[in-house]
């Protein structure tokens, strides 16, 4: 076995089998997963339990007409206020409505009572469904009819599709959205978690002082880069648990606990980030308007072009991860502890939180002028060109980013070498900016 | 000769580390390479170990220029030395073994010797960080020489080692000197050059001072002195010398008295002892050879006189 396969397998086996290593496996998705189950259970758990609202309404202007739904059921009461409110029962109500004899005139005197503080969707229904009744009534007090106010009623959705030359494709801007963001976060997350980890491991072999006994074996590149690779697939490796394993886990505790009718509502409210949600009382139109997310949010999916954002991500990972890397790398080599690390951390850092600062820029505004260099740029290119393939990329600007990223990495694995091989020789000496200037510069 | 060093210079940034610096090192030999802290012993390590290059002069190792592929013929064990702490002790000297180009089957069978000759069976699966500081240097120690190096460079090898186990390295290098290994050893303890060096080479601030084999410097730092210790009368002894002998010293030394002579040109030991015999009575006499330690601190000293400081 060569030298650097060797090292590589060093430095995956004694990761992946560290027990922070399994322990984030398994946590990762089981976190990720209950960000999709946990809405779904608590939709599911909240229907169970009815809200009974006694209403005391003394403008008669509301009898039968405060229809009960799924959560909520209005029971009309004709005892007056005071005495209700000396019976009151929290066990049998959740709160008392009063309604004056001039809410009409009033609409800011209408009361609700309960033992405890009411909730705000609660209070938020009550209101819009009054709301629309007073309306109504005053409509109709102008002498427009039932039917003409059901004629009036529109309900406007606007379909976004996108021209490409193939025709047009159905898209979503709100999943294209999340896809974008979803890339660049994890791809931001990565590097950060595993170029770090590239330094930390660099640094322990310096302070364990058996970095000498390894480069009398091997060339210090090679050792380098053998530690890079082995890092980058142990972060491969945990990415793909991870999706294996959240698909897993929420299929299984989905199908065990959630019927899928249940599953689609959530999915449609879910795919409009930027709407409202969708309020629980406002019954009408709603579940046409569910029925038609469900089946758009299945179209765009098909519109994405999966197997170039998949393909992307990984030479974006990959190649923001190997720029990263080596420079966290030379981080590593030139200080003698961790503790050390600040001053040179935040030149690096600062890129790549200036790239999610414009990635979020981008969301807004995919084809701008900053989103194309940013693009461009190797040190902001894997965030920001992630962030804005799932609106369409012209392909010479991919070829062209990817070309830069590539000339990119292999400059700052260059110049991490020259770094390192000088640094990891380099034992309890505090090392300035210009004395690394200086080592690029040392011949070997 | 294994290695031929040739007019090595090496510069950093700030100052001169080796200057012109050349030594043969021969076969089979036990090779001091001693100087004071900072003098370039490091560097020049460094360089025979292809971790850094010089910059002018070459490097021969058995007659050829030494290359990559001489790397699993030499085995180096730094001053600044460790391994990884949660590794354990087996794996990490495997994988050590394989980087210097030993398959793994061989790499298991010659270390579960080492392991049982040092006394380490059992420790195979711990980790790094729960051996003692001597167990772990003993561990570095057989990763050193686990894939029979025909060079051997060892950087201040006893530190870190109580007596016992100092001693059981010491038997070791002995081992494999008789075995054919020829071993560079850099070290500040003249006790240890004294007892295995068979040549050495003595460097301070870049440049080689002084280099050959150990009797010959000996007899060059020879200084004709000898200590005699008797019983008698201080006055006869004293008039029995002639002009051929000078009294540097005359001390009373518990019932006796001792003194040492220098001994004149031509002058023989047999004629001075033939002179003092029928005056006093002769106990000890012997000859005061100069220690390496004493050879070390005159040189280094006459050198920095020579070349002073440019700092």
């Amino acid at each position: 076995m060569s030298t650097i396969s060797l090292i590589i397998k060093r430095e995956y086996l004694t990761r992946v089998r560290k027990k922070s290593f399994i322990i984030m496996t398994i946590l990762g998705p089981i976190l990720m997963a209950s960000l999709f189950i946990v809405p779904v259970l608590m939709a599911k758990y909240d229907d169970n339990e009815v809200t009974k609202v006694q209403v005391i309404d003394e403008s008669g202007l509301f009898k039968d007409k405060l229809s009960d739904s799924e959560s909520m059921q209005f029971v009309m009461d004709t005892i007056s206020l005071p005495v209700a409110k000396t019976i009151f029962d929290s066990e049998k109500y959740t709160a008392i409505l009063y309604i004056p004899g001039n809410v009409i005139n009033n609409t800011n005197s209408i009361m609700l009572f309960s033992s405890k503080q009411a909730n705000l969707n609660l209070v938020t229904s009550i209101e819009r469904t009054i709301q629309k009744e007073i309306e109504t009534m005053k409509l109709k007090g102008h002498g427009i009819t039932q039917e003409t106010l059901e004629q009036i009623k529109t309900r406007v959705r606007i379909n976004t599709r996108k021209l490409t030359e193939a025709g047009e494709e159905e898209s979503s801007a709100g999943l294209t959205t999340a896809v974008g963001m979803i890339g660049g976060l994890l791809i931001y997350m990565f590097i950060f978690l595993y170029g770090a980890q590239v330094m930390r491991g660099v640094i322990e072999e310096k302070t364990s002082r058996i970095v000498e006994v390894i480069i009398s074996s091997v060339r210090p590149f090679q050792l380098m880069m053998g530690k890079i690779i082995g890092i980058a697939l142990v972060g491969l490796t945990q990415f793909l648990l991870w999706i294996v394993l959240t698909i897993g886990i929420s299929s299984l505790v989905t199908s065990l606990f959630v019927d899928k009718d249940q599953l689609k509502d959530q999915m449609s409210q879910r795919q409009s980030p930027l709407g409202t949600p969708l309020p629980e009382g406002v019954e009408d139109g709603a579940t046409e308007m569910e029925a038609g997310g469900v089946s758009e949010l299945m179209n765009s999916m098909e519109s994405i072009n999966f197997p170039l954002l998949i393909g992307a991500f990984l030479f974006y990972f990959l190649g923001g991860y190997l720029l990263y890397g080596a420079l966290f790398a030379a981080i590593g080599a030139a200080v003698d502890g961790e503790a050390d690390t600040q001053q040179f951390m935040l030149p690096i850092t600062i890129p790549l939180i200036l790239s999610f600062v414009v990635a979020q820029s981008i969301l807004q505004n995919p084809e701008s002028k900053v989103g194309f260099w940013f693009s461009m740029i190797p040190f902001t290119s894997p965030v920001v060109m992630m962030v804005r393939i799932p609106f369409g990329v012209e392909p010479w600007e991919l070829i062209l980013s990817m070309a830069c990223l590539v000339i990119g990495f292999i400059f700052t694995t260059w110049l991490a070498g020259r770094i390192y091989r000088t640094g990891i020789l380099m034992y309890g000496k505090k090392v300035s900016w210009r004395e690394l200037g200086k080592w690029l510069f040392y011949k070997e | 000769m294994i290695l031929n060093i040739q007019h090595v210079t090496k510069q950093y940034a700030t100052h001169k580390a080796l200057d012109d610096v050349s030594m043969d090192i021969p076969q089979g030999s036990v090779f001091g390479l001693l100087g004071p802290n900072g003098a370039g012993k490091t560097s020049l390590i460094r360089i025979i170990n292809q971790i850094t290059a010089p910059d002018k002069g070459e490097i021969l190792f058995m007659g050829e220029k030494l290359r990559q592929k001489h790397i699993g013929m030499i085995g180096y064990l730094p001053e600044e030395r460790g391994l990884y702490k949660k590794m354990e002790v087996g794996e990490q000297a495997l994988y050590l073994a394989q980087l210097k180009g030993m398959s793994r089957q061989e790499a298991v069978l010659r270390l579960r010797k080492w392991f049982e000759l040092f006394e380490l069976q059992g420790w195979w699966r711990k980790k790094v960080e729960e051996l003692s500081k001597g167990m772990q240097q003993k561990v570095q120690f057989i990763i050193t020489v686990l894939h029979e190096p025909k060079l051997l460079i060892l950087d201040e090898p006893f530190t870190g080692f109580d007596p016992i186990n100092a001693n059981l390295i010491k038997d070791e290098l002995i081992k494999l000197r008789d075995k054919g290994t020829t071993i560079i050893l850099s070290t500040h303890r003249m006790e240890s050059v004294e007892e295995l060096c068979s040549h050495i080479a003595l460097i301070n601030r870049s440049n080689k001072i002084l280099d050959g084999a150990v009797p010959d410097i000996r007899k060059n730092f020879k200084s004709e002195k000898y200590e005699i210790e008797y019983k008698g009368n201080g006055i006869a002894f004293a008039n029995a010398l002639w002009a051929g002998f000078e009294l540097l010293s005359h001390d009373p030394h518990g019932d006796m008295m001792r003194a040492v002579i220098k001994m004149g040109e031509g002058a023989k030991t047999n004629d001075l002892l033939a002179a003092l015999i029928p005056h006093v009575e002769v106990h000890s006499f012997k000859e005061i050879v100069p220690g390496m330690n004493d050879i070390f601190i005159s040189l280094v000293q006459e050198s920095n006189n020579l070349q002073p400081s440019t700092l």
